[in-house]
């Protein structure tokens, strides 16, 4: 890893993070007491980050994104921590899984979604299959020229602002030495598709308004131009275009626990309990400095991981421990800050009863910190023969 | 007609600032500096004026430490075409006081040959609303300033001026020195594109010396604290019982 950031990427973290500051900060007690982004404000962020350039700007310049490498586009997602998700949404990064479009899908998804035009959501995840994919139970079965799809999935995020959603199918079954191995393919579903409906999902503690929601296929057509990659090869599009996604869970954490701290520093600088600035006690001043110290860790674990990948090494294992390290990280700062704040912590007067629920998804979605320990561990014993 | 735009490095709006133990001046060591939010209008209005076809070329100009340069690289990524760096301190500390400022600005526009001149009307640091008068004198140009308003209409421009009554409108023949006030215009983030283009962008690094211009401070600061500390404030329940406290404290 070369160390330090060049001019550019200092600037484009500085841009985005004054974007989050003056676009999103203040819509964000409106959206914790509704659960409800207002669509002129949702419309609003997308033009602004349209006009920024900044929309799909993790997609490269050939289809008209702004080309970012791994390392900014990590800048980019780290910033966009420090606001509400529900928001944040809406400076769109749709999915690099789209790159796997061909034909006209080009057309149909790709372009739209880069363009700001057409808003994706992934779809994997289902009541009986969360860190087992292969357990799937939504399925497709030929009928005539065309896939016919039943199941439901469940905790699909952005589904409630989406316009097509890439959908995760179990289509057959192959038998293999370990037993009998689900074949998985990818589909673009249209929204308002027959058979295909989008519903409510539950109630989450984390991130109120970024809502999570319920897809039910009931006998849903599809032709076998909605395939995305190859029939069977829904793995192998998402080995090829998902791997990145566990970096920006790990970078808007730390972008998240940099906030966080600063509501810790300024509180420490300023309460006084028994005639003097709480800071003066090292319960509290030995606090802070293991949470800067962690969130530093957590900084330059996940850049350095990115950065792995924009040098085209092997970068699994890192990422695993990148998203594991911070994801946990914030988990201790948020708790840490409340801790400081005492009572008033909880108050949702503060934001930091928020950043404290927020914090909890974290170590849980993109795979929970116990699969990121599996895969870490594995990628080390594996080849010992372990 | 090409526009000269002067902007400073002065320490963030959001930073809390803290007295140094000494009281020789403001903490600046480690503290996140930003461009000053009044340059950002003048480069702002300057692009719009480049957008608007009244301008072909924006140079912006810092005169400082030579961590400026990150100033003038915003600047550029905002929209400037490209940049001049005066180094004329070492540490962070010494500010550039107005006078020495305007001389090697005058001696910059000699060069440059400018047609107008936005700058802000202060920088935030030092509340110093010096360097354009000073400037407009060195040159013996016209000057606009506090402008909420500017338009460039031929040989002269209209610059709307916020003054203690309202405002007031000068006309005041080219070239000219605009300095701008808050209510100009809302600056624009850095596109991405711009960003990506802005390091290609020339920035040309000279010294005060390479002006011939003496930068030791006439000033001396004698001593500098902290505001006083804000009482704490009093909830009152009804309408009556604001009067009656107000009355207490002696304020009706």
């Amino acid at each position: 890893m070369q160390y330090g950031l060049t001019e550019e990427q200092e600037m484009i973290a500085a841009t985005v993070r004054s974007f989050v500051e003056r676009e999103i900060y203040p819509h964000e007690v409106l959206v914790e007491r509704t659960g409800e982004v207002p669509q002129e404000i949702a419309e609003e962020i997308k033009r602004k980050t349209i006009e920024l350039g900044f929309y799909a700007c993790n997609f490269p310049e050939s289809v008209g994104g702004a080309g970012l490498g791994h390392l900014e586009f990590a800048l980019v997602e780290r910033e966009l921590g420090r606001g509400s998700m529900a928001l944040t949404h809406f400076f769109g990064r749709p999915q690099n899984i789209l790159m796997a479009c061909e034909g006209d899908q080009v057309e149909r998804y790709l372009m739209p979604a880069v363009r700001g035009e057409r808003m994706d959501a992934l779809a994997m995840t289902e009541p009986g299959a969360g860190s087992d994919v292969r357990s799937m139970t939504c399925s497709a079965r030929r009928d005539g020229g065309d896939w016919v799809v039943n199941g439901t999935k469940h905790f699909i995020s952005g589904a409630d602002h989406a316009d097509f959603f890439i959908v995760f199918v179990a289509t057959g079954e192959e038998q293999t030495v370990k037993g009998p191995k689900k074949r998985i393919t990818a589909f673009l579903v249209d929204r308002g598709t027959p058979g295909f409906s989008v519903r409510d999902g539950y109630n989450s503690v984390s991130h109120r308004g970024y809502k999570n929601m319920i897809l039910d296929f009931d006998d849903c057509r599809l032709p076998d131009s909605q395939v995305l990659g190859t029939v069977d090869g829904g793995f192998e599009v998402m080995n090829t275009w998902l791997y990145a996604t566990r970096i920006t869970v790990a970078a808007m954490s730390v972008g998240r626990a940099r906030r966080v701290f600063n509501y810790a520093l300024d509180y420490a600088a300023t309460r006084e309990q028994f005639g003097q600035k709480i800071s003066k006690f090292q319960g509290v001043s030995f606090q802070i400095a293991d949470m800067i110290t962690e969130i530093d860790a957590a900084d330059l674990l996940t850049l350095a991981a990115a950065d792995r990948l924009d040098q085209g090494l092997p970068a699994n294992r890192e990422i695993a421990s990148a998203k594991l390290f911070a994801s946990e990280m914030l988990a201790r700062v948020t708790d840490g800050a409340i801790q400081i704040h005492g009572g008033m912590g909880l108050m949702d007067d503060y934001p930091l009863e928020r950043f404290w629920r927020d914090a909890r998804v974290e170590r849980i979605w993109d795979g929970t910190s116990e699969i990121q320990r599996h895969i870490i561990s594995r990628d080390l014993l594996r080849t010992l023969g372990a | 007609m090409k526009v000269l735009v002067p902007v400073k490095r002065v320490i963030d709006y959001n930073v809390k600032v803290r007295v140094k133990a000494d009281g020789s001046g403001v903490d600046l060591a480690n503290v996140k500096m930003s461009m000053n939010p009044f340059d950002e209008i003048a480069v702002e209005e300057a692009i719009r004026l480049k957008e608007a076809g009244k301008v072909e070329e924006i140079v912006a100009v810092s005169i400082g430490v030579k961590q400026a340069q990150e100033t003038l690289r915003t600047a550029l990524a905002m929209g400037a075409d490209r940049a001049i760096l005066v180094v004329a301190a070492e540490d962070v500390h010494q500010d550039i006081e107005p006078l020495a400022v305007a001389k090697i600005l005058a001696k910059v526009v000699e060069e440059e040959q400018p047609g107008l001149v936005i700058a802000g009307k202060q920088a935030i640091d030092n509340d110093m609303n010096a360097t354009g008068q000073m400037l407009a004198a060195l040159l013996g140009w016209s000057q606009g300033t506090f402008a909420s308003k500017l338009a460039i209409e031929g040989d002269h421009a209209l610059v709307t001026r916020e003054v203690d009554g309202g405002l007031q409108t000068v006309k005041v023949k080219m070239p000219t020195i605009v300095t701008v006030d808050l209510r100009l215009n809302e600056p624009r983030y850095a596109s991405l594109p711009n960003i990506m283009k802005a390091k290609k962008k020339p920035l040309e690094e000279k010294t005060a010396a390479d002006y011939g211009v003496d930068v030791t401070p006439r000033l001396e600061i004698v001593t500098t604290s902290e505001p006083p500390q804000r009482a704490a404030g009093v909830k009152v329940g009804s309408v009556d019982e604001l009067v009656a406290k107000l009355k207490e404290a002696g304020a009706v």
